[in-house]
């Protein structure tokens, strides 16, 4: 869900409040940056991250409200370890970057592979085989 | 049907209701409603688009991506993706409708390249056409439309559609949510093309997808196709949103003590991952993806692994908790009817494409997973466009304005007093007893199936009594049609789903566990307060006009 309006990075541009696709933000009433005014109908989409022109948006992957003592509601973490703003990033939107659907081509699909009781290690914490290959 | 007198909450929204005039009014902001404004629009048709998010970043396509059944037109590459699937669907889809997606399909890409401007990648000097990236094909198709002049409010989600004195669908009222005022558009036709509904599971960018569209056709006398293959779950890591499956074809699956889960795999096998879910957690580990494979995957789909990188998981080392969401009429078949080539559903005036609209004509029983659905959603939002325009067009220059009455009733017009505890969290409870869990809805059984559909008649029946408008200091009325149009969605599916008394397709019964040549037929549904189901042959007559 949406955790983060980054007060420091946020330009007041409200276009997390246009493209939110379940309206979950509120423009500030006195300017400023927009409020999370309705968190719990974030759908956890990433969409505003990907208009944020500034990455100063932080969506977490859980798809309820994160406790207070979650590293993710951690501004200077997400920054330093590269979370914020990885999702535009990512698909190449931005000034400078080229769009990641020119490079979006995946592997062929083989047929769903069936998990089988034969030849699989029985401790999770040792993958066999690691990569499979 | 009856209708009861407009209470006063309602009466004062719509005296106070901006209302805006058209040829065709699109109802949805997705792929099938973006394509369906662009036609309409392209026809000569003054077009407005009513999203009740963002057209652009609403809906499943836009936040998820998606493969596209994109065939050249080679005779054995179109007859090898036909038969492909056909067996899967239990051999109800119609060929005459797949030759016709296919083709409309394959002039649409194209355009999407060269006008939409959508950067497709380029392997071996020739641009790789099978799959979109959600973000950017959504975006391109909004600036697209606009470029076309489609008028689009965003934010504004239709609550019902509006008739004249023959029962023609002549517009639709709705609520401006960011300006909290209601709102009207006159138009000649309207096309639904809302999407799929599913049921508030918190599947990937579906949280606007709950059935209206369906519940406001059925209101003006459509009917609906294929409900009973509405079960479709998608695979995401426990506790996220991510339901992408794809990739899932590349992984394992374990119990808890490190065990494998013998039988568990993406496609056929979900329903052993589901019975494991029953009974406690599941995990996964994609160890069958090489570092190539792995590489490519990274390129193909950067959002599904979004959701790892952030909680510090690799997936392809690391085993981690999976959870099946239901993407109930998204990614299943079922839908609102159309009787022609032109996905007109028969009520005049009104057309539905995409996932609204049945898919069960080139899927069959069986979800044809997001490249089938992506097709359709372009050639049948094509198609509905141009009819809806054509239709409206020929309405131009008609003396005066017809007296138009609104059509909702479930949800917005209670037949009663508001009742204390008939709200839409009331209703999300019955939808994650009854519908939501793996054992009623996946995991089908006359015995199960049953008691779920009482559940949600009495649920129906307090909500048509006691539900409807905005509560307390908040006006807003589309949580409670919401609602309506969630139980209106699920208790055709349960209806259809009890009448096919069968496996076939998706649709698997414990109780019926074998096809029963007698029931080779499609199943109509439709009703309100009584619900009705019928047979529907597989191959009608196919009219058209385009």
């Amino acid at each position: 869900m949406i955790e983060i309006v980054s007060a420091g990075r946020c330009i007041g541009c409200d276009v997390c409040v246009a493209v939110c696709p379940t309206n979950v933000f509120d423009p500030a009433p006195g300017g400023g940056p927009p409020v999370i005014a309705r968190q719990t109908d974030c759908q956890t989409c990433f969409m505003c991250e990907a208009y944020c022109p500034v990455d100063a948006l932080f969506v977490a992957p859980h798809a309820c409200p994160l406790p207070t003592s979650s590293p993710l509601l951690d501004e200077e973490y997400l920054a330093a370890s590269g979370l914020l703003g990885s999702y535009r990033n990512e698909i190449g939107w931005g000034r400078g970057r080229t769009p990641g659907a020119r490079t979006a081509v995946g592997p062929p699909l083989p047929p769903a592979h069936i998990t089988t009781a034969v030849g699989r290690s029985a401790d999770p914490l040792i993958p066999e085989g690691a990569t499979g290959a | 049907m009856t209708h009861t007198p407009l209470r006063h909450p309602t009466r004062s929204r719509q005296a106070a209701a901006a209302a805006l005039s058209a040829d065709v009014v699109v109802v949805g902001g997705g792929p099938a409603a973006t394509w369906a404004a662009l036609s309409a629009a392209e026809s000569g048709a003054d077009v407005v688009l009513a999203d009740k998010g963002y057209c652009g970043t609403s809906g499943p396509t836009a936040s998820g991506g998606t493969g596209v059944w994109y065939v050249e037109p080679r005779p054995a590459a179109r007859e090898a993706a036909m038969a492909s699937r056909e067996g899967l669907g239990g051999y109800l889809a119609d060929r005459r409708w797949m030759v016709r997606v296919l083709d409309q399909t394959y002039e649409n890409m194209h355009r999407l390249g060269t006008e939409g401007r959508y950067p497709f990648p380029v392997v071996d000097g020739a641009q790789v056409r099978t799959g979109v990236q959600g973000p950017e094909y959504m975006r391109r198709m909004r600036a697209w439309i606009k470029r076309r002049g489609v008028r689009v409010l965003d934010h504004s989600p239709v609550l019902e559609l509006l008739v004249d004195a023959t029962g023609a669908v002549g517009g639709v009222a709705g609520y401006r949510r960011q300006q909290r005022r209601p709102y009207r558009v006159h138009a000649g036709a309207a096309v639904v093309a809302t999407g799929g509904c599913a049921f508030g599971s918190g599947a990937l960018g579906t949280n606007v997808d709950t059935g209206d569209g369906a519940l406001m056709a059925a209101e003006v006398g459509a009917a609906l196709s294929g409900m009973e293959f509405s079960n479709a779950y998608g695979i995401a890591p426990a506790f996220t949103s991510v339901t992408k499956s794809a990739y899932y074809n590349f992984a394992s699956f374990f119990h808890p003590d490190g065990t494998p889960l013998e039988g568990a795999g993406s496609q056929r096998g979900r329903s052993v991952i589901a019975r494991a879910l029953l009974r406690g957690a599941v995990y996964c580990q994609l160890d069958q993806a090489d570092a190539a494979t792995q590489a490519a995957m990274r390129r193909g789909q950067p959002n599904f692994f979004l959701t790892f990188h952030r909680l510090g998981i690799n997936p392809f080392t690391d085993r981690f908790p999976v959870t099946l969401l239901l993407e109930g009429t998204v990614r299943g078949t079922g839908g609102i009817r159309v009787v022609d080539g032109d996905c007109a559903t028969g009520v005049p005036g009104l057309y539905a494409a995409g996932d609204a609209a049945t898919r069960e004509l080139i899927c069959g029983g069986f979800t044809g997973g997001g490249s089938h659905n992506s097709a359709w959603a372009m050639s049948s939002g094509t198609w509905a466009g141009r009819a809806a325009a054509r239709h409206a067009l020929g309405m131009r220059g008609t003396a005066g304005h017809p007296r138009l009455r609104p059509a909702g009733e479930a949800g917005l017009r209670p037949t009663g007093p508001a009742t204390a505890g008939v709200d839409d969290r009331m209703v999300r409870e019955v939808l994650a007893a009854y519908v939501h869990p793996y054992d009623r809805n996946y995991l089908r059984h006359g015995d199960r199936l049953a008691p779920a559909l009482a559940a949600l008649d009495e649920a129906w029946t307090a909500l048509r009594a006691g539900l409807g408008g905005g509560s307390g200091d908040d006006p807003d009325p589309v949580p409670a049609r919401q609602a309506a149009a969630m139980v209106a969605h699920a208790r055709w599916m349960y209806t259809s789903a009890l009448a096919r008394s069968e496996s076939r397709g998706m649709h698997k019964r414990e109780d019926h566990p074998d096809t029963d040549p007698g029931q080779w037929h499609r199943l109509v549904v439709g009703g309100l307060d009584e619900v009705h189901v019928d047979t529907d042959p597989v191959r009608p007559a196919l009219a058209t006009a385009s």
